[in-house]
């Protein structure tokens, strides 16, 4: 009889972590809390460096979840795991003989800067809600007019003690480099403003991207990060930073103020990891053995994770942890029951 | 206009103002130098600049202001340089900067 | 509502028996405030607040120009604290906002550092015989306007309602920075939506101007106007705020720090000195007020007993807008009736007496 795995969360780590062990003869169980399976990226709409529709990624997954048969659980909520199970919001136990968390992350409530009137001003708006906007076909002002004038500001959420966020999202820098270019092919005669504290471009063909950018596409990079944003009369946006190339203080009026919201940890991991006996790193995300071999093993022999729920990670990088994954649970399997 | 001495007047904002600076000039030099825009900040032109040696030259500086429109005194200013060569040898982005100390110069003769 | 977020952050502020702590500017530049927040207190609400001649200058000014070392001006909050538990209360509110960030800071400061807190005890004794008791709560007294501000509501004369147009007056609140810059928390709202003054202008029927530059400072800062070479990067902040809130052609400004509501007016005067320009309708200047002046007119006090006659910018204007009955005469008369003289006219409000008090008739 096959062995259980029960995978928590069924975004692309879930998904992927799945198809993989199902291929090595595993029996993958989902656990999705949503009502379908595809996670954050879901409605995403191109994917960097290589502006790929989202979907192209994601579709093939779902349907080949779909197509080998694996359970899924949906609108399900996990309470409590262990090595040998785990337990639904509704009191179910499924048993298993290895968990995976995939549980991946909580995007920043960008509310929470309030200095950038999220929510109170129209268009200011979030890296997410512009690839929402891109992926229905129409992005415009509050008003159904064109932006002129565009800023993007790196880092909100990540880099900030003042929100309890000190570490790196990893994805948003490349995030704004690519819709700064989206956006500069939707309106050409739009300037636009990247205000950026670092330009972190660690993945292959960002630093190309990041330099056809500026290059080709006449963006600006501002290093300064924007302290505060305000409404003029006129609905635009009144923002100051600091252009610490020079030296300066610098401000300006734009017309769309865009929030790159960094990854946070979910607010259940304390929880979860509590009743299975696990840590959290400092940063709130699940704590792996190491960084190396053990980066998808958990402090508890039978508890691995796959994708964003240890660290933030690109969607490419997720889809390559989960192959890890399923890997080192295989392995675990073999040398625990089989013998 | 006033016809009191207070001593002292209202204090010029020393932002950089992208709302009312011309970017007329700016726009030209990059539209002939699109390169410009790749600059990384990282400072070897002025590390390795004969003139910044030995004067307040920096060349960063001041190709960054005059991107964000701020002109004055860039003109003059630029007369230090002595188009040794230098900066360009070391410059990571492959940006022409000697052609640019002339580019800035000839597109800002007339401020 | 959208601004639903501006209520966030709300503090415990306590219901009745306060000590009133003053504060050294307003009792000078409007004296009719405080006399104004003692009597909406005693007499509309029914409040037991205690204004103590014991008490002294916190010395704010001193600690924040580099003259009276920290330890006297933990002292001198330590000394304060004790004479409001002898005179047996325990809700300290204070007058000012630099005095308010001073009693907070001192406090955290006390619980950050306990050994400051012990060798302030130590002063204390030693100086005045005296023994620390720390208060039960702190706040500022535009933090008790606000708490109270529906039973303020309740017994209005009028609203903050233009009666010629019946549109709501548009008003410009402005937050002293030590109010809830230093420590968000002791704000309603925090420090980038400050709800104090906001919600006594929505609770009274006026509109809040949310406009570029709300959140910054005045450019008041003691050691900016105290050094006279200084004074242009002071009004520079002033005329940024001016600047930037003009287009919305608020109606009035109101403020609950001693040195914004100053500055915000007469820096008004010296700008348009300095360059000519004069704001407000007609460049008549947008008046500004106290809270407590703003409570007055709302409940029905006389605008001369309250004190606005000592105003840089004429407050006729908006008197009119509101409806308030007022007698020009009686502007320049003391306390005892008598002609306490009229200030020579200067650049704005240069015209004739008359003619301003003839707007919007």
């Amino acid at each position: 009889m096959a062995h259980r795995v029960v995978i928590v969360g069924g975004g692309a780590a879930g998904m992927q972590t799945a198809l993989e062990l199902k291929s090595r003869g595993i029996e993958p169980v989902i656990v999705e809390r949503d009502i379908e399976l595809g996670g954050k990226a879901r409605g995403w709409y191109k994917l960097f460096p290589s502006f790929t529709p989202a979907g192209d990624v994601m579709r093939p997954l779902a349907e080949r979840v779909k197509r080998e048969r694996i359970r899924c659980f949906y609108g399900q909520e996990v309470t409590e795991f262990a090595p040998d199970g785990v337990i639904l919001r509704s009191g179910e136990r499924i048993p298993a003989d290895a968990v995976v968390v995939a549980t991946g992350f909580t995007l920043f409530d960008a509310h929470r800067k309030q200095e950038y009137g999220y929510g109170l001003y129209d268009n200011v708006l979030t890296s997410v809600d512009l690839e929402r906007m891109m992926n229905s076909g129409a992005v415009t002002l509050a008003d159904g007019s064109m932006p002129r004038r565009i800023a993007i500001l790196h880092c909100v959420g990540s880099r900030d003690e003042k929100v309890c966020q000190k570490h790196c999202s990893k994805v948003c820098c490349i995030t704004g480099v690519k819709q700064a270019i989206e956006l500069k092919q939707m309106f050409p005669e739009a300037d636009i403003f990247n205000f950026y504290m670092d330009i972190r471009m660690f993945g292959p063909g960002y630093e190309e991207l990041y330099r056809e950018a500026q290059e080709r596409h006449n963006i600006h990079f501002v290093r300064g990060r924007i302290s505060e944003a305000a409404e003029t009369i006129n609905k635009r946006i009144q923002i100051k930073a600091e252009d610490t190339l020079t030296g300066r203080p610098l401000r300006m009026t734009v017309d769309m103020l865009v929030l790159l919201v960094g990854m946070s940890a979910n607010y259940e991991n304390a929880e979860l990891a509590k009743r299975a006996g696990l840590e959290l790193s400092p940063n709130g995300f699940f704590r792996t053995v190491d960084s190396f071999l053990g980066a998808v093993r958990s402090q508890r022999e039978g508890i691995f994770f796959a994708g964003a729920a240890t660290a933030p990670k690109s969607l490419a990088d997720t889809l390559a942890e989960a192959s890890l994954t399923a890997s080192a649970v295989d392995e675990y399997l073999k040398n625990s029951f089989n013998k | 206009m006033s016809t009191l001495n207070f001593g002292y007047g209202i204090n010029r904002p020393r932002a950089i103002d992208l709302d009312n600076n011309d970017l007329r000039k700016s726009n030209a030099i990059i539209a002939e130098m699109p390169e410009l825009q790749a600059c990384i900040g990282c400072g070897s032109c002025t590390a390795s600049c004969t003139a910044g040696a030995i004067t307040n030259f920096n060349f960063r500086k001041l190709h960054t202001a005059v991107r964000r429109g701020e002109y004055r005194g860039v003109y003059e200013e630029l007369s230090k340089c002595m188009l040794c060569g230098k900066c360009r040898l070391v410059c990571p982005r492959g940006i022409n900067t000697r052609g640019l100390v002339m580019l800035i110069k000839r597109k800002l003769g007339d401020f | 509502m959208r601004r639903a977020s501006w209520q966030e952050y709300q503090k415990d502020i306590a219901d009745d028996k306060y000590y009133y702590a003053r504060s050294c500017i307003r009792q000078n530049f409007f004296p009719g405030s405080e006399k104004a927040f003692l009597d909406i207190l005693t007499n509309n609400l029914g409040i037991d607040i205690y204004d103590d001649p014991l008490h002294t200058s916190c010395t704010g000014i001193g600690y924040h120009s580099d003259v009276v070392p920290l330890e006297t001006i933990m002292t001198v909050v330590a000394r304060q604290f004790s004479l409001m538990a002898e005179a047996g209360y325990e809700n300290f509110i204070s007058s000012c906002i630099t005095s308010f960030g001073i009693y907070n800071e001192v406090l955290a400061t006390w619980e950050e550092f306990p050994e400051t807190e012990e060798r302030t005890r130590r002063y204390l004794k030693e100086a005045t015989g005296r023994e620390l008791v720390k208060p039960r709560s702190i706040a500022h007294t535009s933090d008790i306007m606000f708490h109270h501000r529906h039973a303020i509501a309740r017994q209005a004369k009028r609203r903050l309602i233009n009666v010629h147009t019946g549109e709501p007056l548009k008003v410009v609140e402005h937050i002293g920075c030590h109010y809830a810059k230093i420590f968000p928390k002791s704000g309603i709202g925090g420090s980038e939506f400050p709800y104090v003054l906001a919600g006594m202008i929505e609770a009274w029927g006026g509109d809040v101007v949310d406009y570029p530059e709300r959140r910054h400072c005045c450019g008041f800062g003691f050691r900016n106007y105290l050094v006279q070479a200084n004074r242009g990067s002071s009004i520079a902040n002033s005329h940024k705020k001016l600047e930037s809130m003009a287009p919305y052609k608020p109606d009035f400004i109101v403020a609950n720090c001693p040195g914004c509501t100053m500055f915000l007016d007469k820096w008004q005067y010296a700008i348009a000195e300095m360059d000519g320009t004069t704001y407000g309708a007609d460049g008549r200047g947008i008046p500004v007020l106290s809270y407590e002046e703003m409570a007055g007119l709302v409940l029905g006090y006389d605008p001369w007993k309250l004190g606005m006659q000592f105003h840089q910018v004429d407050v006729e204007p908006l008197l009119d807008k509101l409806g308030v009955e007022y007698s020009p005469e009686a502007k320049y008369l003391g306390p005892d009736g008598k002609h306490i003289g009229r200030p020579r006219d200067v650049a704005v409000n240069c015209e004739e007496v008359r003619r301003i008090y003839e707007i919007r008739r």
